[in-house]
């Protein structure tokens, strides 16, 4: 195979298109704000997508690829932000450039975020689902909670960034470069083998298992690397926001997270990447007007995002629906429209009858007493 | 002592709260994000009463049949759908259900917190110490219902369906059971018991707010994990743990901001060590 035929079959468009759009929307905004051309807030909602960006593609690494629910992702944010921003403001008086502070700062809240992912793996081997979802919960609350209490990171009053502000302009670009190189660790781990193993236990644990998968590893492994990003995301958030309150981080952050992931698509990033910019968006524009008890707005949306999406793409008796509406299958009516004559096709004809047992409906079927076609009375079961 | 009874009158409402987490979970095997939410429905069903015609026991009947009517509206409309669906779909649907009332809530009676004024029962002296009635009649009615839903799940056809359900649903089903009816059933039972929790638990804090069930739901989960979730015994018993546990916690000053954190590491150490709690049944998974 020439070099040529071998970079055709790896570099797909389809695989690459959100770096591009992502990198040209980068140097489209660089541009322009160089320019003069955005304002500040302008720049500031930059920002937020950013990191909401990176908050959401990690949170759906847990919950669409290794489909465990967490509800502690505010909580690895909180302790990358602190800690993060901690380092920071002791490594200003030493580094002189702010940029290079930031970098570090986020590998160092990085990685105590990824220690504490790693810390809330290990009851994800021994627990599913609903527990998990409570543990998640909990240690966000705890971090919370300890955080708030701890002098040494201001307590009550929140942790002071006020040396290591980086002008929303430049923190942008800082931000997208990141989102680029998390998206592309992520999409490149998502399709190698690893990526395959951790979906395969999401399918089925225990056949995962059978097959000879890792399953410990590769839990813990998904969390650390979802925490891990999870503190890079919260330490932007600490170069742009002063002071940094452990009460941003709280249960309904997190949930805004997975508004976010629910409403792009358990398990796509594109979709992700797009729902999170909408979000903190629509966020950012309502800000001024839903103040006072007109909040409850933003949480009726989420309630009503999180309801609708998921009951449509998951309920059984919605997926004829569901199959109809699909773009696969509009795509299909379209093509069967603009086909004059349809050629008779004996395989296809006898594919389309449906062979489908509903084991509901055999299942439900019982004779009632007074149904004159069942020929025995039937017994009165069990006792009374 | 003093703090000893001030966690036990605080544990009461979490058993109360606990037990509808417990029924709920152990039949319909979901963690019902919105039972705490209910609460808050129940607390404002007894608001709008006591404001309307100034009688508390009008207003927590009214409350009982907001709450089961709410309870079964839910199962109906976002629960019964995702029936077979994954348990990942299930909760984040519970989540969204959560929100949605508390959304509602917030619309229509503001976020800010209304007080409401509960009757004094008044104190009593057992012994040398005075403790008020209310933490007496919390304790003594929580016994009863817990009393009352074991002898119903024992007993009653419909209580033994239920059992048949959370065992194995499918042959439950090919047994004859309405599994639907059943849960709907549950829901029911789990929801009253939510109108129950919220005359207690506004007899102890007596402001109503939007969020008021959101904190003392996740509390009474853990008080149900801790008692081995299923279980009604166990969840009455987590529940007067964990609430003695909050207020010994709260009363050492050197530890008392450190109170949700230590609840919260008591739920993970115990889902840790024993994740099937004090009571709890050991489940294998099957292929």
């Amino acid at each position: 195979m020439s070099l040529a035929e071998n970079f055709k079959k790896t570099f797909k468009i389809k695989n690459q298109i959100n770096y591009i759009v992502i990198a040209v929307f980068l140097v489209v905004m660089a541009i322009l704000s160089n320019g003069n051309m955005i304002n500040r807030s302008t720049a500031g909602l930059l920002v937020r997508i950013s990191y909401s960006i990176i908050l959401a593609v990690s949170l759906n690494l847990v919950v669409g690829f290794l489909g465990e629910l967490s509800l502690g992702h505010a909580g690895f944010m909180c302790v990358g932000a602190y800690i993060g921003c901690f380092c920071a403001e002791e490594l200003n008086g030493i580094i002189d450039n702010r940029v290079l502070v930031l970098i570090i700062a986020m590998i160092i809240g990085g990685l105590s975020a990824s220690v504490f992912g790693f810390i809330i793996g290990l009851p994800a081997l021994r627990l599913k689902g609903d527990y998990l979802a409570i543990v998640t919960l909990a240690f966000g609350e705890i971090v919370r909670n300890v955080l708030k209490n701890l002098p040494m990171f201001g307590g009550a009053k929140g942790l002071a960034t006020t040396h290591i502000q980086i002008p929303s302009k430049t923190l942008f670009i800082i931000g997208f470069i990141t989102v680029l190189a998390v998206l592309f660790f992520i999409q490149n781990l998502i399709r190698s083998k690893h990526g395959r193993a951790i979906t395969a236990i999401r399918d089925n644990e225990i056949a995962a298992r059978a097959m000879g998968i890792n399953v410990t590893f590769y839990k813990l492994f998904v969390f650390t690397v979802s925490a891990f990003f999870a503190g890079m995301a919260g330490v932007i958030y600490g170069h742009f926001t002063n002071p940094v309150m452990y009460s941003t981080f709280s249960y309904n952050y997190s949930i805004e997270i997975l508004v976010m992931v629910v409403l792009g698509g358990m398990g796509s990033i594109n979709g992700s990447i797009i729902a999170a910019a909408l979000i903190t968006y629509i966020n950012f524009k309502l800000q001024s007007q839903l103040t006072g008890d007109l909040a409850a707005l933003k949480l009726l949306i989420y309630a009503i995002i999180l309801i609708v999406v998921v009951v449509f793409n998951n309920a059984p008796s919605l997926k004829p629906l569901k199959e109809k509406l699909s773009v696969k299958s509009l795509r299909k009516a379209i093509l069967r429209r603009t086909k004059t004559d349809a050629i008779y096709d004996d395989d296809a004809a006898w594919n389309r009858i449906d062979t489908k047992i509903d084991m509901d409906e055999v299942v439900s079927t019982d004779i009632k007493p007074n149904d004159f076609s069942s020929p025995v009375e039937p017994e009165k079961g069990g006792k009374k | 002592m003093i703090t000893l009874l001030d966690g036990l009158s605080l544990g009461a409402v979490y058993a109360l709260i606990a037990l509808g987490y417990t029924m709920v979970y152990g039949i319909a095997k979901m963690l019902n994000f919105a039972h705490g939410d209910i609460i808050m429905v129940g607390a404002y069903a007894i608001l709008t009463t006591i404001n309307a015609c100034g009688n508390v026991w009008v207003g927590f009947a009214i409350s009982v049949v907001v709450c089961t009517v709410m309870g079964v509206l839910i199962e109906r409309l976002a629960y019964r759908p995702l029936r077979g669906a994954s348990p990942l779909a299930v909760l984040i649907t519970a989540i969204g259900v959560s929100y949605l009332l508390q959304g509602i809530a917030q619309l229509v009676f503001g976020a800010r917190p209304h007080p409401i004024s509960m009757p004094n029962l008044g104190m009593i002296n057992i012994g040398s110490t005075r403790i008020s009635v209310s933490t007496v009649v919390t304790l003594i009615v929580g016994a009863i219902i817990m009393a009352a839903l074991t002898v119903f799940v024992k007993k009653t056809r419909t209580g033994r369906a239920m059992v048949a359900v959370s065992e194995d649903s499918g042959a439950a089903k090919l047994m004859g059971v309405s599994v639907n009816t059943i849960i709907m059933i549950t829901f029911a039972i789990g929801s009253a018991l939510a109108a129950f929790a919220s005359l207690f638990y506004l007899m102890q804090i007596p402001t109503v707010e939007p969020t008021l069930g959101s904190m003392p739901g996740i509390k009474a989960f853990t008080a149900a994990v801790i008692g081995g979730i299923g279980s009604i015994p166990g969840a009455m018993i987590g529940g007067v743990l964990l609430g003695i546990i909050e207020k010994i916690c709260q009363s050492i000053p050197a530890i008392s901001p450190y109170t949700t954190a230590i609840e919260f590491s008591l739920l993970i150490l115990i889902l840790l060590v024993r994740p099937i709690g004090i009571l709890g049944k050991k489940r294998r998974e099957k292929v």
